[in-house]
């Protein structure tokens, strides 16, 4: 049934559907809404669940952990500074092998400080073991949740999943979503099994010291998982599109790629932005495609390889930033093509930050600059007004 | 050491690795053998999961997590949660430890909101009055005039300059229905505040000090009269809190604060000079104000 629901409450339902077990969570914009959301639906009965409170993003993650290790199904949601004060425990939470569900609402991090989007706060926890999804608009988004759970605690996997959504100008937007039965994502989603967990009845030990003589082997085991997620994502999507029609998968997302001399790679909302600006250049003539990284972790590098084996010419276009680096997306966008025998030169530019406006005439902007020459780490959109009042 | 199995049902086995004479090791036995089977005991990091859980070993016979330094209450709480949403409820109660650097400094903010929540968790601090782990440096927990490796005794310093961080009278103040303070030197007291809590509902706080040889410096033989005589001269009083009221205070004659600091290698720098003397007297005042503090009459 289709629904015009905001983008926070259509992930709160959506996790509702899944029957969590424990949720906790702290208020952050602008991600509240969701556990606002939930706790009401809780509240009203018509979810059997702990919804618990607690006093920092920190203890949220902390709880969801315990939670999980004790056999229950799992969630929190978070964002920006939140996400960076669960950091230390969603390591911990990744190498213990426990399949929380995470939503992320991508928002930038301090200082300045500031509410609004970017993906500087999942980009920055990208190592810690998480399984990443990000979504392109709100029905990915509700979609994705359904899958991240199936991902999560199927038993070769075991590890937690983030999915994230654009701070505002996906959480706070309206859009009519179509909502499974709760009966049909019972059938999708069974009542989560553990493969172990705490309990009195069969005593034994979690989280244990690994020395020098293992640590080593149960990293490598974490990567091997990492290399063998990938058919399990193609999967979720494939038994959702059976179930409910709709295919809302892979690794990536090919866009008028057919012919494409250029191709524009991004996440999450941006994708929207860059459709449409391909569209107006692919009227005028240019050749040009949009690729979209829909899964950052397990990093498809096979998928991107093949996919940018035939074009001229590759732009990143990133909203985070690793100062003093080089673009995120570019570096291991290079990494995972520098094999094949026809390289495109990359450029990459940095736009959105803190939720500046992406226009359709950055964009061609930026194509225009980057079919000049490569660019690197070239932010567009900036206020040059501003920038010099500011060196002053 | 012996790996876990369902016919091996000792609680805390032998075997592990903590130091001779270690007041930690001896703690845990004793709450555990007083607990009984049915707990999940989430510890923080430091000494007491370092020394028992080297993997692929483990010394505990009762279902055990370690996570991090400071989220052992959070993770409690996570746990209980779980209990009772998934209906086992009766299947076990949750007991959330660790040291007093975990306790009273970096994992004092969870500990808090664990409280807050009034969960249904038994929370041990296990006091050695300093990161042992790491090497023995201050703790909120460090008694006044401590020498730790961060708050050493120098030219122009004796040590420690602050009092220790009074846990139990913050969780007196949190609404707790059971708070109470013990020590190894007294095994029975401390097994019967450990069932007592057991048999209250919502937070609980017990405070165990457990001597260290190594970060006290006393001889490994002298852990349980460090124990005895840190309750004999009123530096630890113990006592329990029922409902926000003083219940009990254990009497004992009083005996003078030198007979507890001069074996102890942390407290040698107060007995060179003038100064350190001084600092005693201090020492003295505040162990005479625990006194009567808790009502407890010394017996002359």
């Amino acid at each position: 049934m289709k629904k015009v629901t905001e983008g926070l409450k259509a992930v709160a339902e959506s996790v509702a559907l899944c029957r969590p077990d424990v949720i906790s969570a702290y208020p952050i914009t602008p991600q509240t809404h969701i556990v606002e959301e939930l706790a009401q639906i809780v509240a009203d009965g018509k979810l059997k669940c702990e919804f618990i409170n607690v006093e920092s993003e920190f203890s949220a993650a902390s709880t969801v952990l315990g939670a999980s290790a004790a056999g229950a199904r799992a969630y929190t949601a978070t964002s920006s500074q939140g996400l960076l004060l669960m950091m230390e425990v969603l390591y911990n939470m990744a190498g213990m092998r426990l399949p929380v569900v995470i939503t992320d609402a991508n928002r930038a991090v301090s200082a300045p400080i500031n509410i609004w989007s970017d993906w500087q706060d999942a980009i920055t926890v990208r190592d810690a073991g998480l399984i990443m999804m990000y979504a392109e608009d709100n029905q990915d988004c509700c979609d994705m949740h359904y899958q991240a759970f199936k991902i999560a605690e199927d038993p070769e996997v075991q590890l937690p999943v983030m999915v994230n959504m654009d701070g505002f100008i996906l959480t706070h937007a309206f859009d009519p979503i179509d909502f499974p039965s709760q009966a049909d994502i019972d059938k999708y989603l069974p009542k989560f099994k553990p493969l172990d967990f705490l309990s009195a009845n069969n005593p034994r030990s979690f989280g244990l010291m690994g020395g020098p003589d293992r640590y080593l082997e149960t990293r490598y085991a974490m990567a091997e998982t990492f290399k063998s997620i990938t058919p399990v994502i193609l999967k979720a999507a494939d038994d959702f599109k059976k179930m409910f029609g709709r295919y809302s998968g892979g690794m990536i997302e090919e866009y008028r790629m057919e012919d494409a001399e250029t191709v524009l790679v991004s996440m999450g909302s941006t994708i929207s932005d860059l459709k449409e600006a391909v569209d107006t250049m692919r009227e005028k003539g240019k050749k040009i495609g949009v690729l979209k990284i829909r899964i950052l972790r397990p990093y498809p590098a096979a998928e991107i390889k093949q996919a940018l084996s035939r074009c001229k010419r590759v732009i990143c276009v990133e909203k985070a930033i690793s100062l003093g680096g080089p673009g995120i997306l570019a570096a291991e966008l290079k990494s995972a093509i520098y094999s094949n025998a026809n390289k495109p030169e990359v450029s990459n530019f940095i736009i959105g930050l803190g939720g500046r406006d992406v226009k359709q005439d950055h964009i061609f902007e930026l194509v225009e600059k980057a079919e000049k020459g490569v660019c690197e780490t070239e932010f567009i959109g900036l206020d040059m007004k501003l920038v010099e009042e500011m060196d002053k | 050491m012996t790996t876990q199995t369902a016919e091996n049902v000792k609680l805390f086995n032998s075997g592990h690795t903590a130091c001779a004479g270690c007041g930690l090791a001896l703690a845990a036995r004793l709450v555990l053998q007083a607990t009984g089977p049915k707990v999940i005991v989430v510890n923080a990091t430091g000494c007491l999961e370092v020394f028992t859980t080297r993997s692929p070993q483990t010394a505990w016979g009762i279902p055990w997590i370690h996570s991090l330094f400071e989220n052992q209450a959070a993770v409690a709480t996570g746990v209980e949660a779980a209990l009772r949403a998934l209906g086992r409820g009766d299947e076990a109660r949750v007991i959330a430890w660790g040291g007093d650097g975990a306790s009273a400094d970096i994992g004092f903010g969870g500990i808090s909101g664990m409280w807050e929540r009034y969960d249904d968790v038994l929370y041990i601090c296990y006091d050695n009055e300093a990161y042992m782990n790491t090497g023995i440096q201050r703790s909120g927990l460090t008694p006044f005039k401590g020498h730790t490796s961060t708050s050493p005794a120098g030219k122009v310093s004796l040590g420690n300059m602050k009092q220790k961080k009074n846990i139990p009278a913050i969780a007196v103040a949190h609404g707790l229905p059971y708070v109470a303070t013990a020590t190894v030197a007294y095994p029975k007291d401390l097994e019967r505040k450990v069932k007592k809590a057991m048999e209250v509902r919502g937070p609980r706080y017990l405070q165990i000090l457990v001597p260290c040889p190594l970060g006290w410096g006393h001889a490994t033989s002298d852990t349980i009269s460090m124990s005895k005589l840190a309750v004999e001269t009123g530096l630890n009083p113990l006592f329990e809190y029922i409902d926000g009221k003083l219940a009990t205070a254990m009497t004992v004659k009083q005996k003078p604060v030198e007979e507890y600091l001069k074996p102890q290698s942390r407290f040698k720098h107060l007995f060179r000079d003038a100064a350190g003397a001084e600092q005693i007297k201090l020492i003295q005042e505040i162990a005479n104000s625990n006194f009567a503090k808790f009502k407890v009459e010394a017996v002359k």
